[in-house]
């Protein structure tokens, strides 16, 4: 059975190489057939110009390494119901309140942070 | 054959992959070798017949995870080489920490034993005909119930650590009221003078009456500081 | 010739074949629709659109390829070099890879998986990946800050999308994409489940960055956002890479809900259209609808995008999902109901 279900993931990998293929030959492609000829003006980062004035790669607002985490543990309560909405004619009410314990306790937590303005942006 | 062979594939490049991560000087690099490991992780996954467990682990560890990694390590600009300097100091606390762990896993390893049916579970990791989305939803929120709350307790915890740990004192935040922009009315209101008497006729002085001295003009559209570079604010 | 397809060479022979049927007219699709944004934008705007280039300026898109291949590709002095070049690519090969599970017509899917809608949602999950990478590979500042708004903004829009897909998934009891399609035989999901069809379809508008969610892009501030540094061909694998996308998003949203192959009657002169070609009508709608989008609204400003996001949509899905999973329990109208 398992070799079966991995014959149907194989045209994944076949994808992936045709799509890797296209990809390397049209940015090699225009490589190859542009002509090159860098300078430093051309190669400068874009800016208003004139010359940066600090490095790019600074600290950042905390909010949006916050949605980051909030989206973390979204994404963690979304995984939990696929099997649960696959699974639901199946398991009872009792299944279907046990997800419900699940949900409110996040719904706690969701609207802990709506009242901490944590989803408040400016 | 096939099977094997991939596997071994995967495997190494996985170890590959983690090795990388702990021995590359860039952590963007880091992270990114991070990734990979992931993939091959949910490669292997596919391979015991876990289908479910795979597009978890991509869709949370790679699509969620390793996007805050990411985040943290390409903006924070963690100086890691300022980080490494203390290496040889903490080095002996260090290996000290590592040894303790080793023998703590030896000892696990060295009282290991197998469940008696671990040897059916291995044989028949599913019942034929259901894929293990099916199965796994079938006991984990009732056989499971107690352990899924918990799962659910330990994200809400972590929910509020995030908040608590982020955002201390910030009330900074001028928020947008839409319901109280529209619902107001009376400041805002049109009136007609006649016509030739002027604004002075509703209570309106223009031009408006001079500040007192010392204090600076703050506009710059203002007649007489049309050359006032010291305040136009150009952002 | 049955023999030669059994071998393993004949099996990847085959696989390929069936990639390159599907990829071949996926690609010229995407070229056209650039060319089909701008006529259609054109026309809501009382202006022509491109003319000139051939009968009524079919033949842009290709004068664009070319165009874009003669350009020198620039990478910018400060940049990582290698990751500024694999940035466009990992976008444009994702948009490539989540066909392989799309089921054109019944039984038509090149990649028939048990978990074909968590593989596409894994996929647009993945989709920030470009867009980070990008951003920072240029090390430059627009870049920069169009990246981290790209990838806060399709992180937020994921969570809701996922409320919606499980509620489609309560209604259809598998994962697998032609089942999802084929439980829809009676009647689409966009009729009982038309609120979530909606947040389905303004959050694939912020998933692929259109507008009027285009902020990071947003051309009078950002410049043009995440790709700000890339010319040339990489340039054109971001946009060729962000029409993939929004075919893609189409396509996931007539499998959901508007029945994939089925033809919205099932009487005469609506059964003599083949399958397939529903399919195509339906993306192409849902394509119409993209653009008509565009070329109405003005662009969100990003608190009201998060707020949007956050507070209004997670919300919602969470509380259909929740009325939606009841009711289907409380009449017993579960697939599989014991």
């Amino acid at each position: 059975m398992t070799q079966q279900m991995l014959a149907e993931y194989f045209p994944i990998l076949v994808f992936l190489g045709i799509a890797a293929a296209i990809a390397s030959a049209m940015v090699g492609g225009a490589m190859l057939v542009a002509r090159q000829k860098p300078n430093p003006e051309k190669l400068s980062a874009y800016e208003c110009g004139f010359e940066p004035f600090d490095d790019t790669r600074r600290r950042f607002d905390v909010r949006f390494y916050l949605v980051a985490i909030l989206f973390i543990i979204f994404d963690l309560e979304v995984a939990f119901l696929f099997p649960w909405a696959v699974a639901l004619g199946e398991i009872g009410w009792f299944g279907f309140l046990s997800m419900m314990g699940f949900l409110g306790v996040l719904t706690v937590g969701f609207v802990y942070e709506w009242r901490k303005g944590a989803l408040d942006w400016e | 054959m096939i099977a094997a062979a991939a596997f071994y594939l995967f495997a190494a490049v996985l170890i590959a992959a983690a090795v990388m991560v702990v021995t590359s000087r860039n952590p963007v690099h880091s992270v990114l070798f991070l990734i990979l490991a992931f993939f091959n992780a949910a490669a292997l996954f596919l391979l015991a017949g876990a289908e479910f467990l795979a597009m978890i682990l991509v869709i949370v560890y790679v699509g969620a995870v390793a996007v805050l990694f990411l985040f943290v390590v390409m903006m924070l600009d963690v100086d890691f080489a300022k980080l490494r300097e203390g290496f040889q100091r903490y080095a002996p606390v260090g290996g000290v920490v590592g040894a303790i762990l080793l023998l703590e896993l030896l000892l696990v390893f060295g009282t290991w034993q197998f469940a008696s049916d671990a040897a059916g579970f291995r044989l028949n990791p599913a019942p034929a005909g259901v894929d293990n989305t099916r199965a796994l939803g079938r006991i984990l929120y009732t056989d499971f119930v107690w352990l899924f709350q918990l799962s659910g307790l330990i994200l809400l915890v972590a929910m509020i650590g995030a908040i608590v740990l982020t955002l201390r004192g910030k009330t900074s935040t001028k928020r947008q009221d839409i319901a109280k922009q529209v619902a107001r009315s009376g400041s805002v209101n049109l009136r007609q003078p006649a016509l030739g008497a002027g604004l002075g006729a509703i209570g309106i002085e223009r031009p408006p009456v001079e500040p007192p001295p010392g204090e600076k003009p703050r506009q710059v559209e203002h007649a007489g500081h049309g050359h006032d570079h010291g305040h136009g604010g150009h952002h | 010739m049955e023999a030669f397809l059994a071998t393993p060479v004949g099996v990847l022979a085959l696989t390929v074949a069936q990639a390159m049927a599907l990829l071949v007219p996926l690609l010229i699709g995407v070229a056209y629709l650039t060319w089909a944004e701008r006529k259609v934008l054109a026309a809501m705007q009382l202006r022509k659109g491109p003319n000139v280039v051939g009968p009524f300026g079919l033949l842009q898109p290709f004068a664009d390829a070319i165009k874009m291949l003669m350009k020198e590709t620039i990478i910018p002095a400060g940049a990582s070099r290698v990751l500024f070049i694999l940035a466009p690519m990992i976008t444009f090969m994702l948009a490539m890879l989540a066909w392989a599970v799309i089921p054109v017509n019944d039984g038509w899917a090149i990649a028939d998986i048990n978990v074909g809608i968590l593989y596409l949602f894994a996929i647009s999950s993945l989709g920030v990946y470009g867009i980070i990478i990008a951003g920072w590979a240029s090390n430059s500042k627009y870049a920069f800050l169009g990246a981290l708004r790209s990838a806060a903004q399709m992180v937020s829009y994921e969570v809701s999308m996922g409320f919606v897909i499980v509620t489609v998934l309560l209604c259809v009891g598998s994962l697998n994409l032609t089942e999802i399609v084929r439980a829809q035989a009676d009647m689409w999901f966009i009729i009982p489940l038309f609120p979530m069809f909606v947040i389905m379809f303004i959050s694939a508008l912020a998933e692929t960055n259109r507008a009027p969610f285009d902020l990071p892009e947003g051309e009078s501030e950002l410049v043009a956002g995440f790709f700000v540094e890339y010319s040339s061909m990489s340039f054109a694998l971001f946009f060729l890479g962000e029409y993939a996308n929004m075919i893609l998003m189409s396509a996931l949203i007539t499998i959901l809900f508007l029945g994939g192959w089925y033809a919205p009657f099932d009487i005469a002169p609506f059964t003599w259209i083949p399958g397939p070609m529903w399919f195509v009508f339906k993306i192409c709608f849902c394509l119409f609808v993209f653009i008509w989008v565009r070329a109405t609204f003005p662009r969100y400003r990003y608190d009201q995008l998060m707020r949007l996001g956050w507070k209004v949509f997670l919300p919602f899905s969470l509380v259909w999902l929740v009325i939606t999973a009841a009711a289907l329990k409380l009449f017993g109208w579960l697939p599989g109901a014991v």
